[in-house]
């Protein structure tokens, strides 16, 4: 299904849970709202679902304006948080459920129900009830709940939150894999980044009700356009100014208002950081000098924290190479960063290098 | 055996039939008829409450402060002794029924109120999120659930209305306690009578715990709790 949302809006009372926000998705896709606990997205999926009410702005299906239909005409699909499973109904029934009220025979709802129950791997078990379930499997019936009414939109809600972190990785692909299967146009929200990134076609970041940026997961952790983004997805260093910082002396200066330079936000992110001796560093000429304060061992690299200037900084170093200590001088060369000041957002790359290898 | 022992027991037999034939043909079925009624009405009455309709709820409200802030007693006197002077005019039986099921509507609204509101919200918008209306979730997916908590309490307040059909007596109804008077104005063995009237109802209130018992069991199969 196309969907467009224009400046949805929703108060409680006093406070604006979402403000302002408008995207389109693509029929067929795959997106997920990622962002902090309490930023708004349960609230934007319960608006496009018809749960709630938008304090203002618009939503259209195919290009209709839905904001006064009720839920159960907008042919949606949507797994809760907490599964919300009919607990005196067994699987058979919580999957038939939303068949029964389309005018189908007996047989053409008990063909569908068992076509689902097949697709979520839990056959034999369609006359047990749900409390007779695992967490997973109760979340595979909700899923299956949805899905069976052959929704033309699937609004899921934190759906792995409340399962272990084995069991949820597997739920995750197996979830990626049914979706493009069944080929629904598909939203979902979590607050975990390594989930959204891993089973998103697109990533919409929410926070403090507004949203901040949609793109691929690629796009997004490349190209963050704000601080909140940058410093929201994978692990960054986030610093006031560029002084000492070889290569980007003047980065401040490429900024529209220069005059408020003083103000920007810089973010480096630790693997674009190269740290060591000065003959193992492949531009040393563009590199800053540091000093090593702290190294630490995180599984597949040496998380190496290193002061240069007044900054400190967290880089990587593969366990290849030398073992650093603390104490020990080293060249630290940063092949770039991200420069935001209010609505600009640069992506620089280090001067002296790229004048270098120019020259050659 | 004494002269008096013999005349105790002669009545005791004699009077045992007339006693149970007066509550089974009258007690029971007036206890159970009205609660039958009555029960719709709580149900209208507690979905009125809930509706968000200010009117509705307002009605309902009334009718409950009403009902439950009076003495049975008195209401049935009001329904029979008193709306014959406006020209309504109901016999003892009738006037018994709609006395009774408007106290068991009344106190029952509260107690099914209490249950649908027991219910998630999140079951609501479940069953709306696969395509149902609001009175096929109400149907399908709430009272199924919110009777498995309203039965224990409504079985106790069937209970005390078997027990409660007594006042009809005072409406010239004549129920089991009716008849107990009755034969205790003949005999004069008021002691005698009117224990064993007690017996009587204690054997049906007996046999509807048992009933309570097995509904209670069967409607919370398959919840986990
Ligand atoms: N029904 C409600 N009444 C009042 N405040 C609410 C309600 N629902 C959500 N909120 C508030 O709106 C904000 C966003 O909530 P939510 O959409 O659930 O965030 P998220 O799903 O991103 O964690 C939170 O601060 C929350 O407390
Ligand atoms: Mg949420």
């Amino acid at each position: 299904m196309q969907i467009e949302v224009r400046n949805l809006k929703k108060d409680f009372g006093q406070f604006a849970a979402v403000q302002n926000v408008s995207f389109d998705i693509e029929p067929g896709k795959l997106i997920g709202l990622l962002g902090p606990s309490g930023g708004g997205k349960t609230t934007i999926l319960r608006m496009l679902a018809g749960l709630e009410k938008p304090t203002s702005g618009e939503i259209l299906f195919h290009g209709k304006n839905v904001n006064h239909l009720p839920p159960q005409e907008r042919g949606i699909g949507f797994v809760f948080q907490n599964y919300a499973l009919f607990k005196h109904m067994n699987v058979f029934d919580n999957i038939a459920f939303g068949l029964t009220v389309q005018k189908k025979t007996k047989r053409e709802i008990q063909e569908r129900v068992y076509e689902m129950i097949e697709l979520i791997g839990l056959k034999g078990l369609a006359e047990r009830y749900p409390h007779q379930l695992s967490g997973g499997q109760r979340q595979r019936v909700a899923f299956a709940r949805a899905l069976a009414p052959s929704p033309e939109l699937l609004l899921l809600d934190e759906p792995f939150a409340a399962i272990d972190a084995k069991v949820r990785k597997e739920l995750r692909t197996w979830l990626r894999e049914m979706i493009s299967r069944v080929g629904v146009t598909s939203i979902f929200v979590t607050h975990d980044q390594e989930e959204a990134v891993e089973v998103a076609d697109e990533i919409m970041i929410i926070n403090s009700g507004r949203l901040e940026q949609k793109g691929t997961p690629w796009q997004v952790y490349k190209e963050p356009q704000t601080p909140f983004v940058a410093s929201f997805l994978g692990e960054s260093n986030i610093l006031p100014d560029t002084a000492s910082i070889t290569g980007f002396e003047a980065a401040t200066f490429r900024l529209r208002d220069k005059s408020r330079a003083k103000t920007a936000n810089i973010l480096i992110r630790p693997e674009s950081i190269e740290v060591g001796r000065e003959h193992e560093i492949s531009n040393p000429a563009a590199a800053s000098i540091g000093l090593v304060k702290s190294v630490q061992f995180r599984g597949t690299l040496w998380q190496v924290e290193v002061e240069v200037g007044h900054h400190r900084l967290l880089a990587h170093r593969t366990l290849e190479k030398e073992t650093l200590k603390p104490g020990d001088e080293v060249a630290v060369l940063i092949h770039s960063l991200h420069l935001f000041h209010e609505d600009e957002s640069l992506f620089l790359e280090n001067e002296i290098k790229r004048a270098s290898s120019a020259a050659i | 055996m004494d002269d008096r022992t013999q005349r105790i027991l002669d009545i005791v037999v004699n009077s045992f039939l007339p006693l149970l034939k007066a509550g089974v043909e009258f007690t029971v079925p007036l206890a159970l008829i009205s609660f039958a009624l009555g029960l719709v009405v709580a149900l209208l009455a507690a979905l009125a409450r809930l509706s968000g309709n200010r009117v509705l709820s307002g009605i309902a409200r009334f009718y409950v402060w009403i009902i439950r802030g009076t003495p049975l007693l008195v209401q049935l006197f009001i329904i029979f002794y008193g709306l014959p002077s406006i020209g309504l005019t109901l016999g003892a039986f009738p006037s018994a029924v709609i006395g009774f099921t408007l106290s068991v509507g009344a106190y029952g609204s509260e107690i099914i109120r209490a249950a649908i509101q027991s219910i998630a919200r999140g079951q609501w918008e479940a069953a709306y999120s696969v395509g149902m209306t609001y009175s096929q979730a109400l149907r399908r997916i709430v009272i199924p659930q919110a009777t498995r908590v309203a039965v224990p309490p409504l079985a106790n307040s069937f209970i005390s209305l078997i027990k409660d059909t007594s006042l009809a007596a005072a409406i010239t109804m004549t129920e089991l306690f009716r008849v107990a008077q009755q034969i205790t104005a003949t005999t004069y063995e008021p002691l005698v009578l009117y224990s064993e009237a007690a017996v009587i109802y204690l054997i049906f209130s007996t046999v509807l715990s048992w009933v309570q018992g097995w509904l209670e069991n069967r409607f919370s199969r398959h919840v986990a709790k």
